[in-house]
């Protein structure tokens, strides 16, 4: 198939980008969408231009490298990762938006790729149960209902990629930061750390820049690992009990 | 936003059944509207109670506004740069028209506000009695169009308001609450706007007369 | 939604087909024992020289056995041994070494610095164990996050001796099954500790809040996995990689807030630097690119720690990710430090297949598929286009049902590669054309949903089949799938001794880029299992034995060697962005893939791996002279950045041929056409073979030079498997 690509392009964080219009041709359907990039990076590279920028490691959905705003949607028509989205999912002749995650705290580095260093900064503040290592009593010591476990687990699936953020009208960040409290706060080990956690992380989260969160949804909907919207629920209950608890 | 949008919540649901006196008749409307005046005379003044509750609304109101100001703030700061192309993929038109609703809800209080308890604007005529007043506006076309228009704004407005305040309590922490909570944003939303709409539609059907 | 998405326990049941060993040749249904007669037992060489940088002794031809096909390839160095393990029982030295191993003071901790390359389940256990110690640590990684390190896309488990199942597992049982699992190509000493550290890791990871599976009792969840007997194996559904890292990452971030551990996101390792001063060579910093600003930096340690991960990208398609690189253990081996065993590559039988030219990776699928899908071919070269649903039954080879009657289908996984890759080469391949063949075979599942009806498979698969659908736009249930092998997991690496200490004093190895603990095959779930045990156990009590010498003398950035490493690296980037040429860095890297496979993959000759090392000369000399690389260093410019990664593919590449040419045996992951039986099965030679290949780098004109570690086992006997 043939296409027309319209790509961000930018050459460094601090200077201005503009859209730029590529056609490119013979597209496979069997093409992953990076790999469609791949060979448009190549033909660049053979013309004398440089390659389009952008961020991705494992190709299979799980390293959470990889994002890209496709069509107005984050990673694009199919609820997965960019890495794993394919051109069958296009047309003949479609016109193909591509831009990168625009949020305040993911500045762009260059083309497609951002900083999302904000995302670590935010475990940072207080992701994380405090033990060190050699500490450890034995992992049968405190038994963990499988209804939590698996909620905990649930939410722990998030890979950090930004999407919600990118997807968020608010350009919030509270899908990412409900999953990292979800997982901890239904879990035994989590307790000891659950106020003082959810504090510094929204914190944290609100000195990064992002949004506050309206409950819109468009986050869940682009997720690649479909974490609920529950998770923020959690988050807000937590925050509404680790406020009361300082009162 | 949520514990003001609960104390709004409260106050339409009062305010849509009293509304709702008025298929009872003028006798009854205005009765009503006169004990609400007398509540818990004499321990307050007469209207004591109505001013009680104006100025908690009020303070709602202005921390309703200052919270959608802070968030819509937020967001304009957390994305400073557009994208070329964003399609929704999921949101709701309600959700995504809060605040504008909220804008156009605000407006409207204000119009209510000047028509039935300032008597600002009389488009119906000026009588005394608070029945008349009522149907006496609802008969002229305009008035009623704005109040039903009014209406659909308001439900929309509960509709993700309500489950947006239960989710921002942290009550629906998990997929079922959730769902449930969903469920109630449309429910209460139905009841108040539905409820605040018969009044309007049953003086243009003409059920409501004078 | 990722393959990791669903909940794949039905599918993950066992990862591996139902009896036959997962990774490892040497045991299809763990019953080789009973059918294998107990072979040479080991004559115990005397333990050679120190570890070390040795002079190299040119060999003369004569003295070189007759079957030295690599002979004027290599030299021959004095062989090594690892002085670090103490004697006696091999269940006392672990115990033994950290009782020990030197103490550091804990006020002195903070004066002493520690570099940590790669932040995967090695790098992050360690630099965050380092830093709750007091060390100051600096941690690089190549990612914008030290938690996409790809020790998050391993999928089925992690092994530990707890015995939760009481059904007879213990360390030694652990040890025993990694030994036999590595076709004796592994250290006792470090196989045993691996196990015995086994445990802490699980109870480490919980303490963590890592949400391993649980049963309804609210306690852990084990699994049977590759075959072993016992139920050995903890899980995370099918993502088990991702959570054990995300445990560790959130420990480092945690002391990133606590200010131990600094973190350098998207910074490369492009050089060691060692330093002598006046004590003999050390390892004491590293030199890397920013690679957003493009900036080069020293940074200098008291020691330096790599868990830089795997080399399995030298294959270009690989199950690894699109940045794996050898680049930091290349450099490192180049200022000194053996690499051990490099040709020891795990070759996975049920990975999707190339669709196209246009591919960047491969996708692993698991083994279980192989317990109820059927492998076949067509009988005619002819048919091979055609709707495998049209073919009849007649026409179709059901190959390893055929060539292994008693285990069809559930052969080990080197044998099924082996025989998919015979297939297609013969012509008999499936799916599309790629370069000048078709490779896939058939994997059918519609024997299975008649037998076990549609919803039977689906619970069982159906993660696997939805996967297979998103990636190929095919329904598995309606067409047979295809699966060719790939490339998942390296055993060779650098070599270290039982401290993880590299042949660079100061250098430590811990993980996939290390080479100790997996002999030339790995067991199904092990290397989450090392990578953390090496990490959080072992790294951090064997390194301080040595830090408790420091610090050491202060260095500069003027240091000379300091200034040296740096032009170096400078040079090199300024060559790359200055050829010009006409080839782009991943043309060259797929040319190479494909030698490397061809030659070097899932078997190979003396003749092959001769034409490997002539092909891969010619293709590095092009490459340095016809890269092309656009734009500038003092930007993001990941051309650049794949170029410095090619190069030392291209060189790595070489060495692996040669260890694969010197080796004339088969063993594990490693399958010399010349050595196997008339039946087809891998032969090794003990005799002649069982030691560690550690090679030193023999200079850019050079040949490399190999020093032989002899390995010794006073706890396993010796074995060769059978399974006919």
């Amino acid at each position: 198939m043939n296409l027309t690509l319209k790509i961000w392009r930018q050459p460094n964080g601090s200077a201005t980008g503009e859209m730029v219009t590529y056609p490119i041709t013979d597209v496979s359907e069997d093409m992953s969408f990076l790999e469609m990039l791949d060979v448009l990076n190549e033909r660049l590279t053979a013309e004398g231009e440089e390659p389009v920028a952008f961020d991705s490691d494992c190709r299979e959905g799980i390293c959470g490298m990889c994002g890209l705003m496709i069509n107005g949607v984050a990673h694009g028509p199919e609820v997965t990762t960019t890495c794993q989205l394919h051109m069958r999912s296009f047309s003949d002749g479609d016109v193909v938006t591509i831009e990168p995650w625009r949020a305040s705290g993911f500045p762009v580095l260059r083309d497609l790729a951002v900083d999302r260093s904000a995302f670590d900064r935010i475990i940072d503040a207080g992701g994380y149960v405090s033990v060190n290592t050699g500490a450890a009593p034995d992992a049968h010591a405190t038994p963990v209902p499988k209804e939590n476990a698996e909620r905990a687990f649930d939410a722990a699936t998030c890979i950090s990629c930004g999407a919600c953020v990118a997807a968020c009208p608010n350009g919030s960040a509270s899908l990412f930061l409900g999953a990292k409290i979800t997982h901890l706060a239904e879990l035994p080990q989590g307790q000891a750390e659950r106020h003082t956690r959810v504090l510094n992380m929204v914190h944290q989260h609100d000195l990064e820049g992002f949004g506050g969160c309206t409950n819109i949804g468009e986050c869940t909907a682009v997720c690649p690992k479909e974490i609920p919207q529950d998770v923020i629920a959690t988050l807000n209950k937590d925050m509404r009990h680790a406020l009361w608890n300082r009162v | 936003m949520a514990v003001t949008g609960l104390v709004f919540i409260g106050y339409v649901l009062l305010h849509m059944y009293g509304n709702l006196w008025a298929f009872s008749g003028q006798e009854a409307f205005d009765d009503y509207a006169h004990h609400l005046r007398e509540l818990l005379t004499p321990m307050l003044p007469y209207g004591g109670l109505l001013w009680i509750l104006r100025v908690v609304l009020l303070a709602s109101l202005v921390g309703h506004a200052a919270a959608a100001f802070a968030l819509w703030s937020r967001a304009a700061k957390a994305r400073d740069r557009r994208y070329a192309v964003k399609k929704v993929v999921t949101a709701t038109l309600s959700s995504r028209t809060m605040r504008w609703g909220g804008v156009a809800l605000l407006a409207f209080v204000i119009f209510h506000i000047l028509h039935l308890t300032t008597h600002t604007i009389n488009p119906g005529g000026d009588p005394e009695s608070p029945y008349l007043r009522l149907v006496g506006s609802f008969q002229v076309w305009w008035v009623a169009v704005i109040y039903l228009l009014a209406m659909l704004a308001l439900g929309m407005h509960i509709r993700h308001g309500a489950f947006s305040m239960l989710q921002t309590l942290g009550l629906t922490d998990n997929r079922r609450r959730y769902r449930v909570a969903h469920a109630v944003g449309l429910v209460l939303a139905i009841v108040v706007a539905g409820g605040f709409a018969l009044v309007p539609l049953g003086v243009l059907l003409g059920i409501v007369t004078t | 939604m990722s393959p990791q998405e669903k909940d794949p326990m039905a599918t993950n049941e066992n990862e591996a087909p139902h009896g036959t060993a997962m990774g490892t040749s040497s045991d299809p249904v763990g019953q080789a024992e009973e059918l294998a007669p107990a072979e040479v037992a080991n004559e115990s060489p005397s333990q050679g020289a120190a570890a070390g940088v040795t002079a190299p002794v040119s060999t003369p031809a004569a003295d070189r056995a007759d079957h030295d096909d690599a002979a004027g390839y290599y030299t021959t160095g004095a062989p090594i041994a690892d002085t670090k393990a103490p004697a006696g029982p091999v269940e006392r030295r672990w115990t033994e070494r950290v009782f020990n191993a030197k103490l550091v003071n804990p006020a002195n901790r903070r004066r002493l610095s520690v570099i940590v390359v790669g932040t995967g389940l090695a790098g992050s256990s360690a630099a965050a164990t380092l830093g709750e110690a007091g060390y100051h640590v600096d941690a690089f990684f190549y990612q914008d996050s030290p938690r996409r390190a790809h020790s998050i896309a391993a999928q089925g488990g992690i092994n530990a001796a707890k015995n939760y199942k009481e059904d007879g597992d213990s360390i030694y049982r652990l040890f025993y099954d990694t030994v036999k699992g590595g076709d004796y190509r592994a250290r006792e000493s470090n196989v045993y500790r691996l196990a015995e550290v086994s445990a802490n890791i699980i109870d480490q990871c919980v303490a963590q809040g890592v949400p391993f599976a649980r049963e309804y009792g609210g306690l852990l969840d084990n699994r049977s996995f590759g075959g072993v007997q016992v139920s050995r194996t903890f899980y995370a559904r099918g993502q088990t990689g991702q959570q054990l890292l995300i445990g560790a990452y959130q420990a480092l971030e945690r002391q990133v807030a606590a200010g131990t551990v600094k973190t350098h996101a998207r910074h490369e390792m492009l050089e060691l630097v060692v330093v002598d001063d006046g004590s003999g060579p050390r390892a004491r910093g590293i030199v890397t690119r920013d690679m957003v600003t493009g900036e080069i930096e020293t940074h200098l340690a008291d020691a330096v720690v790599l868990a830089s991960g795997g080399y399995g990208n030298v294959f270009f398609l690989s199950t690894n990710a699109m940045g794996c690189n050898v680049t930091a253990a290349w450099r490192a081996h180049r200022k000194g430090a053996h690499f051990a065993n490099p040709c020891y590559t795990q070759i996975h039988p049920t990975c999707i297949p190339v669709s196209g030219e246009h591919q960047s990776k491969l996708t692993l699928m698991s083994e279980s598929l192989r317990n109820d899908g059927r492998i076949w071919v067509p009988k005619n070269a002819e048919d091979c286009d055609k709707d495998p649903r049209d073919i009849p039954e007649e026409d179709r080879d059901y190959y390893l049902e055929r060539i292994y009657p008693s285990f069809g289908n559930l052969v080990p996984r080197d044998i099924a590669s082996r025989q998919a890759k015979n297939m297609c080469d013969e012509g008999r391949g499936v799916g599309p054309m790629v370069g000048d063949q078709r490779r896939g075979v058939y994997l059918d599942f519609a024997e299975a949903i008649e037998r076990m009806g549609r919803s039977a498979v689906e619970a069982k698969y159906g993660n696997l089949f939805d996967m297979y659908a998103r990636i190929t736009g095919e329904d598995p249930y309606a067409t047979p799938m295809r699966i060719y092998p790939a490339v998942h997991y390296t055993m060779g690496g650098l070599w270290v001794d039982y401290d993880l200490q590299s042949s660079i004093p100061g250098l430590f190895v811990a993980g996939e880029a290390n080479f100790s603990d997996h002999g030339a095959n790995r067991l199904g779930a092990s290397a989450l299992m090392q990578g953390l045990a090496d990490g959080y156990f072992v790294l951090p009590n064997t390194i301080r034995d040595y830090l408790a010498d420091g610090p050491f003398p202060k260095i500069t950035d003027d240091d000379p060697e300091v200034r040296a490493a740096r032009a170096n690296v400078q040079e090199r980037i300024d060559h790359f962005l200055s050829v010009n040429g006409s080839r782009s860095v991943d043309s060259f890297h797929r040319e190479l893939g494909h030698i490397m496979w061809e030659y070097c993959g899932m078997e190979r000759s003396a003749e092959g791996l001769r034409t490997a090392i002539e092909k891969i000369r010619a293709l590095r000399e092009e490459f340095w002279r016809d890269v092309r690389v656009l734009g500038t260093n003092d930007s993001l410019n990941q051309a650049l950045e794949r170029a410095g990664r090619v190069a030392d593919f291209l060189e790595l590449g070489e060495l692996m041929c040669i260890d694969a040419l010197h080796r004339r045996e088969s063993c594990g992951g490693h399958f010399r056409a010349e050595s196997q039986t008339p039946d087809g099965e891998a032969l090794r030679d003990d005799e002649n073979f069982a030691y560690v290949a550690a090679w030193e780098w023999g200079g850019e004109t050079g040949e490399p030079i190999l020093h032989k570690e002899d390995l010794v086992y006073e706890s396993v006997e010796m074995k060769q498997r059978s399974y006919k």
